[in-house]
């Protein structure tokens, strides 16, 4: 069948057909959709687990059991997973265990740009690379044989442009009728990481991994395009699709299997072209080898180190090395300057009213050295850092604000400092950090932004909604228990859409001392269809064109021709939003048909 | 452009106007048509309100999915600011599909911006190409009946550029979208290329230059 899938569909649907019965995985751009769509199919198991950890323990347990069994996440997913990871580098696999990392070069939603190809460098095990969606699909179905074959979890490692790009597809295979048996196999030596029994599993990695170089060596899907013997290109990943736009007429040897590098297809290659370049994104990873087997190679030394590569950006480079291939072009002027359209809280994010309560505090108004310090996490409220709401001043990873302002608490910092973090990414690793703040006692008060769901990367349940990845009914847990049995000394809710107690339960609870919790809910703007009523509406003739309510950043609101602020009809969220109403000081914002 | 070398097709808006999902439909009517086909997204960090761009090659074979720089056929921009935005990706030949039609990003709305003025905006695609075929998709959608359908009323009025039969278009929006708004989006679609005929009906030479009116034989024969 011909299908136009993403390179996240081609993967699910590989691991589908690859006959596997376990994935796990923890939101996050870009390698979400891999889950959403593998959660459809009711004969698999498929989770959101509460963190990219705990999804690659569940995946190992799986794969321990005998089940093939894919675990994805985002680049800096795998972070928080090594630890597990490691481990099952160390220990090996039953059941095929295959690891999706997708890393986002250009940093269109992440914290970094890392280069995970390191991490199968570091954990010496397989890494493959797609080039489009049909390597894909076809990759991930390799993958699986490759880790029983070799008793070694793999990386199939995307990236954004692979992930969410979507091209043609031919899916020739179907899921197998009868998957084999389950079982574990008792072997405390292999799966007990005892030092004495991690000792042995090094060399047994060591061996592994000489093997895998072998197997690199005789994969057909690293192939080499014989095309002229003057010029080579040595390449993987989407690199590949660019640099045929650059270099048609080019030989290439083109890696989909890329650690270990099949070094005697490389030896032969380069002994075959006169002149050979690497073509990778970001780090110089194969080129650095390859320079290692004494093979003289160019790359980085004219592409760039940083953000993803184009055809655009290796013509340029070309040039400057004067490289053969395709580099005329129409190279049109620099394009003007236009006013940014960067993301935005949307119209009735219930975030809004926090930020704005925040920024327009007299303690946040302050003198640096006394001002309020607000370190905040990874969500679409990090959007709060931009103007007009200006209020985030350090934000690393998921789970660290809570974190930093205990450090700045222990330093002896005197200044207050407040904690934010979404419910998702609270579940996901805020809990043991307040954990920290009551059991070391650093004071301080942490807000959790509750709206009730993963939203940022598209909405996907959490612990604390009452549904699972595969839209199961299953236990909510309850927040405000889960931050009284952490053991804060007080835990608040309050409604993020009531401007008035906002800004009482912000002011009381930073006045407190202990460990404190203040949870402001309201629901995502995108997934409340129902609650919304009736529109807003600012008279222009009560509007005295004071700014204040152009503070929120609501994408809404705008000023009109006679300079009085207008409420775009079709973004205004609704009088169940209404924040403007509760900001303006001259009352001329009012329901549609609520007027005098 | 001819079909030898494919389409390259740049799509533009604000999140939330449909720019994916209209990107996509383009996408599986080109390969129903028998094309290789690469599209891609760059959206911003949020779920709405960012600026949204969308990268479909259409052509016998297809490698990279980007669009370089300077070499797009179309730039089908679903708003203004958007639109200008990434004129510089056009071809001298290219043409330009605008709604003309504004929502100002909060750089513009909080003052720290302007939003250009519609000279501004001519004159700097002007810097491209030449074809520019401004209409006003967005109180079309409101006369339809629903804001959603902008993106549908954009396909129409593209899809009128393009050798793909109505019929396949037909039947890819009826199977891509929810079964209650097919209707209004078929008759988005019509609303759509009815725009286009219409402009292109009424178009004088007067209101043309001569390098315009030659590339416009050109053209014509994908008319057909």
């Amino acid at each position: 069948m011909k299908a136009l899938l993403s390179g996240n569909e081609a993967i699910a649907l590989g691991a589908y057909h690859a006959g596997i019965r376990v994935a796990t995985a923890y939101p996050g751009t870009p390698s979400t959709e891999i889950l959403t769509e593998l959660a459809k199919h009711d004969d698999i198991y498929a989770e959101w687990s509460t963190n990219e950890k705990v999804a690659m323990e569940v995946a190992i347990g799986s794969s321990y059991a005998g089940a093939r069994t894919i675990v994805s996440m985002k680049h800096v997913g795998l972070n928080v997973a090594s630890d597990p990871f490691m481990a099952v580098a160390a220990t090996g696999v039953n059941g095929g265990l295959v690891v999706v990392t997708a890393d986002d070069p250009g940093i269109g939603s992440s914290q970094n740009e890392q280069d995970n190809r390191y991490y199968g460098k570091l954990a010496g095990i397989p890494v493959l690379e797609p080039n489009d969606s049909q390597s894909a699909y076809d990759l991930t179905m390799y993958a699986f044989e490759l880790s029983e074959k070799y008793d070694t979890p793999v990386i199939l490692r995307s990236t954004t442009r692979i992930s969410h790009s979507k091209a043609v597809v031919e899916t020739d295979r179907e899921r197998p009728q009868n998957l084999p048996a389950l079982g574990f196999k008792f072997n405390a030596k292999k799966l007990v990481t005892l030092p004495a029994h991690a000792r042995e599993l090094h060399k047994v990695n060591v061996e592994r991994l000489r093997k895998l170089a072998e197997a690199s060596d005789e994969y057909e899907g690293n192939e080499e395009i014989f095309r002229s013997p003057d010029f080579g290109i040595i390449t993987a990943g989407i690199s590949y699709q660019h640099a045929m736009q650059i270099f048609p007429d080019a030989s290439y040897l083109k890696l989909t299997f890329s650690y270990p590098l099949p070094e005697n297809k490389i030896r032969d290659f380069a002994s075959k072209v006169k002149k050979v370049i690497v073509i990778e994104e970001l780090e110089p990873i194969m080129e650095e080898q390859i320079k290692a087997m004494g093979i003289d190679v160019e790359g980085k030394k004219y592409l760039p180190l940083c953000g993803e590569l184009s055809a655009d950006i290796i013509r340029k480079a070309a040039k400057a090395a004067d490289w053969p291939g395709n580099l005329e072009h129409n190279d049109n002027l620099e394009p003007d300057y236009f006013p940014p359209r960067a993301p935005a809280l949307c119209p009735g994010c219930p975030h809004v009213g926090l930020f704005y309560t925040l920024s327009n505090l007299a303690i946040r108004r302050a003198d640096d050295d006394k001002k309020l310090i607000i370190n905040g996490d990874i969500g679409c409220y990090t959007l709060g850092a931009q103007p007009p709401l200006n209020a985030m001043d350090a934000c690393g990873c998921m789970g660290a604000g809570i974190g930093y302002s205990q450090g700045m608490y222990h330093a002896g910092l005197n200044q207050k400092t407040v904690s934010l973090i979404g419910d998702s990414t609270f579940l996901h690793s805020g809990m043991t950090t307040l954990l920290n703040a009551v059991y070391n006692k650093a004071e301080g008060l942490t807000i959790i932004l509750d709206n009730s769901i993963t939203a940022m990367t598209g909405h996907q349940p959490h612990p604390a909604c009452p549904y699972t990845a595969q839209r199961k009914p299953t236990k909510a847990v309850d927040l405000v228990a889960v931050c009284r049995a952490l053991g804060a000394d007080s835990v608040e809710t309050v409604n993020a859409f009531d401007m008035k107690a906002l800004k009482d339960a912000v002011t009381s609870n930073l006045e407190k001392s202990g460990v404190n919790v203040l949870i402001v809910m309201g629901r995502c703007a995108a997934i409340n269809k129902e609650g919304r009523g009736q529109k807003m509406f600012c008279s222009p003739f009560d509007c005295v064109k004071c700014g204040t309510c152009l503070k929120l950043g609501c994408p809404a609101l705008k000023i009109g021709s006679n300079g009085t602020v207008e409420i775009d009809q079709d973004l205004c969220f609704g009088e169940n939003c209404a924040i403007c109403a509760q900001v303006c000081p001259k009352h001329a914002i009012s329901k549609l048909d609520g007027g005098n | 452009m001819d079909i030898e070398h494919g389409f390259d097709i740049v799509l533009v808006g604000v999140g939330g106007q449909g720019v994916v999902l209209a990107s996509d439909i383009l996408s599986e009517v080109a390969m129903r048509n028998g094309y290789d086909v690469k599209k891609t997204d760059t959206l911003g960090m949020a779920q709405r309100g960012g600026s949204v761009v969308s990268n479909v090659r259409i052509a016998p074979k297809i490698y990279s999915p980007i669009i370089d720089r300077g070499d797009a056929n179309f730039l089908v921009g679903f708003e203004k600011l958007e639109t200008v935005r990434y004129a510089d990706m056009l071809r001298t030949d290219g043409v330009t599909l605008m709604n003309d039609s504004k929502i100002d990003p909060v750089s513009v709305s909080t003052g720290k911006g302007e939003y250009p003025s519609d000279q501004a905006i001519d004159a700097e695609i002007a810097k491209y190409a030449d074809n520019t075929i401004k209409f006003d998709a967005t109180e079309k959608s409101h006369e339809l009946g629903n804001v959603k359908v902008l993106n549908t009323i954009m396909l129409g009025a593209l899809s009128f550029f393009l050798p793909f039969s109505v019929s396949k278009w037909n039947e890819v929006l009826a199977e891509r979208l929810p079964a209650k708004v097919v209707d209004i989006n078929l008759d988005a679609f019509k609303a759509g290329r009815a725009i286009i005929l219409d402009i292109i009906s009424r178009a004088e030479p007067a209101d043309l230059s001569g390098d315009v009116e030659e590339e416009k034989e050109e053209n014509n024969q994908y008319y057909m």
